[in-house]
């Protein structure tokens, strides 16, 4: 892979037109925050393309600061900001939009974007990437490490249940029937495989947005000062997730770990899981077993939300920077980088002329599951986005978690959390 | 003239303890305070001075009283088990034992062991389905049980998870303290023909009255202090049922940035502190015999 790497690297500077060094005379520093919580594999392929953008843009340097997990790497870009210490770009949730634009740490993407080329650099990301990164006309983001849940399978599993291994479930309904056929105990009565695991810790509301988006309802707004977590069609979707455990048992009870949820799927404690495509990579190297991809089954319809994280600009760094961070940007978005990197880790690459490159056909042509999730986009909505994000969000988390263990029926909490939630948003009307 | 010497003497010595404290511990906890009136700073709407609002907010603010509730229900129960296994594992160790260094060394172990790591072990055995706790349930018939995903059982997990980390740490005090104490005593009381039972409540246990003081100082901040397997097993969840004071601050600050909330919490939390020190204090003071 690092040979087809670099052969790609090479190639892209003695192709790529937009890519010159007379711009910027002098040397230039471009700090990028990092979203990544440990060393590894990730921080290896960050740095060959930081590499690799060096060497056909000298006077840039690039320095990744890898900091944790998404949250930490706000808190600190934040932190620095506020201590005077400006960072020149950063990958951070595209969910925290409003968040960096309340804080008034953010400038415009439009604004550098001056060519042709660039304009249609700008148009090539899928539409259900760009709807967050956009506040009255303006983009302030640009995808990049991207994802969307889906529905992982055991083949293996369905043949023993009598179901086809070819066809995951295509809606809610399906997905109950054969989570119950799934659904294996031992002498004792103790489960020894459930149907279906959806994790439901920490981020709750991003599989939970799957299913209001599948139940035809929106959970807020473009402006991001409105949610409906009150809306009947949203209660109606909590209520459906608990009775896939207190109804079906065939579900876990109480809340899922994210972490254990794969693991689980791969040891054959659960037949079926929901994931992001972002675990792609880890369950095809680790799985014993035949696996299949499906998009998430919908209750009126398909849909699914994208998370992930995005490339922001910030103020109050020097124009140079800001214009050398735009380069890299655009470098770091390009198809074959998008290509490459998608490949490595399973998020979803960010536009079409991505998944045209010939490291993505080749990729996607030996591992159908792959094209699973580009295929589902079309259906896909932005995570909730809102102001204060955070707290808005973990109003709803709370009360889905109070629905899935039990401690309030589905009704009174996500008419508690909407009030909470109003009270907050407020403020921004 | 030497009086005024010695004074500056005095004050030389102090003086860069005095600084630290200073820096780190007083002034921020004024400027703590004085945030607490304020509201937070924002680009677009600036701090002002909002008067008790911070309070009244807090007031109203339902995952405040949760994260009290659950934060006395951990310290109430987990620093009297701490300190009473502490003392037992001890009194254990102390006595004519075979192996003892090695015994000694498993009771210490969890101490060494950094706390994101022993949570992370943990979150293993509590694993609903391959976990070791319900591995040992199993042939008492309890399968599956979601011990951290269950409302009513994760706050437990995370006290007996506590407990496991703290118990090792007390009990090196009580060690040496029982060590101290004199073997002309125990003599002495075998001549008289004392119960060990009557030895240990009328000698050994008041004579350890001081260590247990300075333990149970630390055992009650410890409760307050430590969060760092709260992020890893349940990250406050399921809905709030295991988020602690602390962990209810960090949230406020450093999720939402909310930082004058986070400010007036803060203050409660300080405010708890020290009330508990002072009532340790005074409390004990008559019963704690010093030698």
């Amino acid at each position: 892979m690092t040979k087809l790497t670099r052969r790609t690297f090479s190639a892209l500077a003695l192709t790529t037109p937009f890519i010159s060094t007379a711009a910027i005379a002098q040397e230039a520093e471009v700090r990028m925050y990092f979203p990544v919580a440990v060393g590894g594999p990730v921080t290896k392929i960050i740095d060959d393309y930081a590499a690799a953008f060096e060497k056909v843009n000298p006077g840039i340097k690039i320095k990744p600061v890898y900091s944790g997990d998404y949250i930490q790497t706000i808190t600190k870009v934040l932190t620095a900001i506020k201590g005077g210490d400006v960072p020149e770009t950063a990958i951070l949730l595209a969910a925290d939009l409003f968040t960096l634009f309340d804080e008034d740490v953010i400038v415009p993407i439009d604004g550098f974007v001056k060519t042709d080329a660039d304009k249609a650099w700008l148009a090539s990301f899928y539409p259900a990437f760009m709807e967050n990164a956009k506040i009255d006309g303006k983009t302030f983001a640009i995808p990049f490490q991207r994802s969307t849940p889906v529905l992982y399978y055991n083949k293996d599993a369905f043949k023993a249940a009598g179901l086809d291994p070819n066809k995951g479930p295509s809606n809610w309904t399906e997905m109950r029937e054969m989570a119950k056929k799934l659904t294996k105990k031992d002498a004792s009565g103790a489960v020894t495989q459930w149907g279906i695991q959806i994790p439901s810790d920490g981020n709750t509301g991003w599989l939970f947005t799957g299913m209001t988006t599948g139940n035809a309802v929106r959970l807020s707004n473009a402006k991001g000062n409105q949610v409906s977590y009150d809306d009947p069609k949203v209660i109606e979707a909590a209520s459906n997730w608990y009775d896939l455990s207190r109804v079906d048992a065939s579900h876990p009870p109480g809340i899922i770990s994210w972490g254990a949820t794969p693991r689980d799927f791969l040891e054959g404690k659960a037949a079926m899981i929901w994931h992001t495509t972002g675990n792609l990579t880890n369950i095809r190297q680790n799985a014993k077993f035949e696996f299949g991809v499906a998009w998430l089954p919908g209750m009126r319809q398909n849909g699914a939300p994208t998370g992930g994280g995005n490339f922001y600009v910030f103020k109050g760094t020097s124009a140079a920077k800001q214009e050398a961070a735009f380069k890299f940007i655009k470098f770091m978005t390009q198809p074959d980088i998008a290509a490459d990197w998608s490949v490595k880790t399973g998020y979803v690459a960010t536009s079409a002329a991505a998944y045209a490159t010939p490291t993505l056909k080749t990729y996607t042509d030996g591992f159908s599951q792959a094209i699973v999730a580009r295929d589902q986009l079309q259906h896909a909505v932005p995570e909730l986005t809102v102001h204060e994000n955070q707290r808005v969000t973990k109003f709803m988390n709370d009360a889905i978690q109070a629905t899935l263990t039990g401690a309030k029926p589905a009704e009174a909490a996500m008419k508690q959390a909407q009030a909470e939630a109003m009270r907050v948003l407020a403020a921004y009307k | 003239m030497t009086g005024s010497r010695n004074s500056l003497h005095a004050w030389l010595l102090v003086f860069p303890a005095c600084v630290l404290l200073a820096a780190f511990t007083h002034i921020p906890i004024i400027t703590t305070f004085i945030h607490s009136f304020y509201s937070t700073p924002r680009p677009r709407r600036p701090s002002r001075f909002v008067g008790l609002d911070n309070y009244e907010a807090m007031l109203t603010d339902p995952i405040f009283w949760k994260a009290l509730w659950n934060n006395a229900v951990y310290a109430l129960t987990s620093v009297p088990i701490s300190i009473a296994l502490a003392m037992i594992m001890a009194l254990f160790v102390n006595g004519k034992l075979r192996g003892k260094g090695f015994v000694r060394l498993a009771y210490f172990t969890p101490t060494v062991l950094p706390m994101i790591a022993v949570a992370n072990i943990w979150l293993f055995f509590y694993n609903p389905q391959y976990g070791l706790i319900d591995q040992l349930l199993k042939p008492f018939g309890i399968v599956g049980v979601n011990w951290l995903g269950t409302q009513s059982t994760a706050l437990w997990c995370l006290i007996v998870v506590a407990v496991w980390k703290e118990a090792g740490f007390f009990m090196i005090f009580y060690l040496a303290a029982l060590q101290n104490i004199s073997p002309d005593l125990r003599e002495a009381a075998s001549i008289e023909g004392t119960s060990r039972w009557t030895f240990f409540w009328r000698i050994t246990f008041p004579l350890l009255m001081p260590t247990t003081l300075f333990v149970m100082v630390n055992a009650v901040i410890n409760a307050f202090r430590l969060v760092d397997h709260i992020f890893v097993m349940t990250g406050g969840g399921p809905d709030n049922s295991t988020s602690v004071l602390l962990f209810h601050i960090y949230t406020v600050g450093f999720r939402f940035f909310d930082q004058a909330y986070a400010a007036t919490l803060t203050m409660v939390l300080l405010a708890i502190l020290a009330l508990i020190a002072i009532g340790q204090f005074l409390l004990t003071d008559k019963r704690v015999h010093y030698e």
